[in-house]
């Protein structure tokens, strides 16, 4: 006869759905754990005070009025491609290539700038470059999604490579653009043409105020309109879609130009309102980080300003923390790390549940 | 006669579903067996008990007479057992030699041309035809199948299990396939055939054994049996269910289906010149083994798949049968709507076609209409309560209207698909398999609002399984084999036997029924 077989020690299976204060429960827990194992690695490791090292880190972010605005000058950049993210990665379009729709805006926004600059007055300057980045960067979301539509190619590769063909671009405008100089330097520095004025007393109120529109406007547009609705369903299924008579490559590429014109938009906020210049490193990983930010806010733009806040403040607190305690970057960022580290894994214990074998069973189920 | 495998006693349950009931079966050396049953009748599911794929939880399994235990594929290889899945196990980007190698015992040295020249040895014993430097995503289907059976062989088995192998192959291809086996018996080997067609049955192997409803029901000498002693075993006798089922009143023609024919993506004719006539006030059922065209038909119907040009489908608004026909071929589900032809479709595919299973009772119900919205926004009060109502009317059981229907048991996601369908207040409603999984009392709750709609009118077409049900429920019944239509009786008239035949033995060309 057949023996049974035996329960396997430890299985993990997945929740139906957390309850609220579970879920914070087990967040707060995750911090505290967090700070426990940190202030091992702080005493034990480069032997300073947790303490101290906590409170420095807090002024990252928080210790000046300009470190504060530098803060959310970075987080609403972060925020921002978050958003244009939200409606690819909601329909299941794995766009990767923010980096590239970023760069890609700003490109043709600091191009704009410098050759448009003078011959034309402000009123005109500005929406020009608006519309020109938008377009751009709406053209380079499209493009892989033209592609995929038609003839279903891999997105993932696909926008990836864009970025690569972006950042060559923006290398080689550069260097037509410094002409004889050693760098670029802020463009239009004499005449600040194109720059964005102060607004209400801040540099960066301009860019604050589109993000705060922009995440506003993209959690009603994917919650209550008829394209909001598509993208759920052709994220869902494309089975299901065709159905429903949506039609799917309509669809796929709709939603891939809104997501690329927003990252276009991104790419002008970046250079009027925060760099006044353009590199290849205008974006600076902010596309790809920007994907953690929609995947673990689900969507929810709200939640994602939460998580967009969270790495920023880890982001600034290990670059405090080795520039006060005279640590090298390493030692800072696997402080932040293993913060990062236990809010993300505390994910796995909102999700699944783990079933121990139980002892008091005689016979070993199979399933 | 020696027995290669003896099962005895064997058992096996999924949950609530029993697969195999007291199953005891022997499979002699050298003779060339078929397993024969309806859909769901356990034959898949027995044989994978042998193959190492499952592991009875009752009785036990004989191997020339020892009891064994074979707990994986590996185990049934060293037995000398090997099978050929319906659905292929092989890496698209490998060679064909490749895929021979792939999985042999590590110790042996991987030695690619002495792999090939063993393999070659065994297709000139067989007269296999195999280009070994071909890659497997270039293979026909009938390539790959062979491929499959010189993997086996070549891993030396004598006892070798063929899921459905005609399933996908031309009648030529058959014939090749039915000469290879034939080798296979006068070299000694034991060949096991899952198969639902009788014909085939009866061309090819030396023994039946029949399986209904999970259980063993006998064995014949091929010799022995005919067509109908083989349905009536399959089939059983008739069961009375006492679903209700009103005279017909009124029937106005609804839907003309003309010389429909469907081609695969694979190339494959899946429905072949389809013709019938759907009418208001009555159910019409449609039978046959699935994947004999079921699905394609009815996607075709609702504008899900194309079809071959010269194929028409006519729907009928008017009361008086005649009128305006509008033309359903050639148009999208959206464009069929808007056209105002008022067609509803359950399909089988509840949760990956029919529903969105991340979103909740009232998302679901916009589905097919959210685009009449104001502007660009979409309405979410008419779906709410429409929710609501399908949630009290057919006592939907979910937490919440809001909660996800995928989380919900499979009976409700069905309810909430039929509801949603019913309440577009359609004048042809067609379902696919309805009532799969669905407990007794969903099934029948099914059954009221079905007929229900025909007593409103409305041209149902109930694409089924269970016999009993199709007999007891429809008013007539399409029978469909082989993608075409073979035969549509009245059925009050016709018996288990009649559908039973129709499904599983294509009839002659110009041979007419009724």
């Amino acid at each position: 006869m057949s023996k049974p077989v035996k329960e396997p020690f430890l299985r993990i299976v997945k929740r139906d759905s957390a309850s609220v204060p579970r879920k914070i429960l087990v967040r707060l827990l995750a911090i505290v754990f967090a700070l426990v194992l940190d202030a091992l690695f702080i005493y034990f490791v480069t032997g300073l005070n947790p303490l101290s090292v906590y409170v420095v880190m807090f002024q990252g972010t928080f210790g000046t009025a300009t470190r504060f605005s530098w803060a959310v000058r970075d987080l609403v950049t972060l925020l921002c491609i978050g958003i244009a993210l939200a409606p690819a990665f909601k329909m299941k379009f794995w766009n990767i290539g923010a980096e590239g729709q970023v760069l890609m805006g700003a490109l043709v926004t600091a191009l704009i700038m410098v050759y448009m600059g003078r011959k034309v007055p402000s009123a005109v300057l500005f929406p020009l470059m608006i519309v020109s980045s938008v377009a751009v960067g709406a053209i380079w979301g499209l493009i892989p999604a033209y592609f995929k539509a038609k003839w279903k190619t891999n997105e993932t590769l696909f926008t990836l490579m864009m970025n690569y063909i972006a950042t060559s671009f923006v290398a080689c405008a550069v260097n037509i653009m410094r002409g004889q100089a050693s760098s670029l330097g802020k463009l239009n520095m004499g005449n600040k043409i194109g720059w964005f004025p102060k607004f209400l007393g801040q540099r960066y109120n301009i860019n604050i105020l589109v993000v705060v529109i922009l995440t506003f406007a993209m959690f009603f547009y994917l919650k209550y309109t008829k394209h909001g609705y598509e993208i759920t369903v052709v994220g869902e299924s494309e089975n299901t879609a065709r159905y429903a008579g949506i039609n799917v490559s309509k669809v796929i590429i709709r939603t891939m130009a809104i997501s690329g014109a927003i990252c276009g938009l991104c790419g002008l906020l970046i250079v009027c309102g925060r760099d006044q210049t353009i590199s290849v490193n205008t974006a600076g990983g902010k596309g790809f980080t920007a994907i953690i930010v929609a995947w673990l806010a689900k969507f929810n733009t709200f939640t994602m300003a939460l998580i967009a806040f969270l790495l920023i403040f880890l982001e600034k607190g290990a670059g405090e923390i080795a520039s006060a305690y005279g640590l090298n970057d390493f030692a800072s960022s696997i402080i932040t790390g293993i913060i990062l580290f236990c809010i993300l894994g505390s994910e796995f214990f909102i999700n699944f549940k783990m079933i121990f074998r139980t002892k008091a069973k005689k016979e070993g189920g199979n399933e | 006669m020696e027995s290669a495998i003896s099962l005895k006693h064997v058992t096996k349950t999924f949950g609530p579903v029993v697969a195999n009931k007291d199953v005891s079966l022997d499979i002699y050396k050298g003779e060339i067996l078929s397993l024969l049953g309806e859909n769901g009748s356990g034959k898949t599911t027995l044989l994978n008990m042998i193959a190492g794929i499952y592991y009875p939880d009752a009785g036990e399994v004989l191997v020339n007479g020892k009891p064994v235990e074979i707990r994986s594929p590996k185990d049934a290889f060293n037995l000398g057992i090997g099978m050929i899945h319906q659905h292929f196990k092989l890496v698209d980007v490998f060679t064909a030699t490749e895929n021979i190698a792939l999985g042999l015992d590590s110790k042996e040295k991987f030695d690619l041309k002495a792999v090939r020249k063993k393999a070659q040895e065994i297709c000139d014993k067989y007269h296999f035809e195999m280009d070994f430097n071909q890659k497997v995503y270039s293979m026909s289907v009938s390539q790959k199948q062979t491929l499959e059976i010189i993997k086996v062989l070549y891993r030396g088995v004598d006892i070798l299990i063929l899921d459905e192998p005609t399933a996908v192959l031309t009648p030529q291809e058959t014939e090749k396939l039915f000469a290879v086996i034939r080798n296979m018996k006068a070299d000694g080997k034991s060949v096991v055939i899952i198969t639902h067609k009788l014909h085939e049955v009866l061309e090819i192997s030396d023994r039946v054994s029949i399986l209904r409803k999970g259980e063993y029901i006998g064995s014949v000498d091929t010799k022995d049996a005919d067509e109908s002693i083989l349905t009536e075993m399959m089939v059983g006798k008739k069961v009375e269910l006492n679903i209700d089922r009103p005279e017909p009143k009124d029937t106005i023609k609804r839907l003309e289906v003309k010389n429909l024919s469907v081609v695969s993506a694979e190339g494959v004719e899946v429905l072949h010149d389809v013709n019938f006539d759907a009418f208001g006030g009555e159910i019409l059922g449609i039978a046959g083994v699935s994947g004999n065209g079921q699905k394609e038909l009815l996607e075709a119907i609702a504008g899900l798949q194309p079809v071959v040009q010269g194929g028409s489908v006519k729907y009928y608004n008017s009361d008086d049968g005649k009128g305006d026909a509008m033309e359903v071929i050639g148009k999208n589900p959206r464009i069929i709507r808007r056209a105002g032809i008022h067609m509803s479709f359950v399909p089988e595919d509840r949760l990956g076609m029919g529903l969105v299973g991340s979103m909740g009772m009232t998302g679901n119900m916009m589905l097919k209409d959210y685009e009449t919205g104001k502007w660009f926004l979409t309405d979410r009060k008419r779906p709410k309560n429409l929710a609501e109502q399908i949630k009290d009317e057919l006592a939907v059981v979910t937490p919440s209207i809001n909660t996800p229907v995928s989380r919900l048991s499979g009976g409700n996601v069905q309810k909430v698909l039929v509801g949603r369908e019913i309440a577009a207040a359609p004048m042809v409603l067609m379902t696919a398999y309805a009532v799969r999984g669905l407990d007794i009392n969903t099934s029948y709750t099914i059954y009221d609002l079905l007929n229900q709609q025909k007593k409103k009118g409305v041209a149902v077409i109930y694409v089924g399984e269970d016999l009993d049900v199709l007999l007891a429920l429809s008013d007539r019944i399409l029978v469909l084999c082989g993608g075409r239509v073979n035969g549509i009786v009245d059925a009050r008239k016709t018996n288990k036997e009649e559908v039973g035949l129709l499904m599983t033995k294509l009839r002659k060309e110009g041979e007419k029924s009724e």
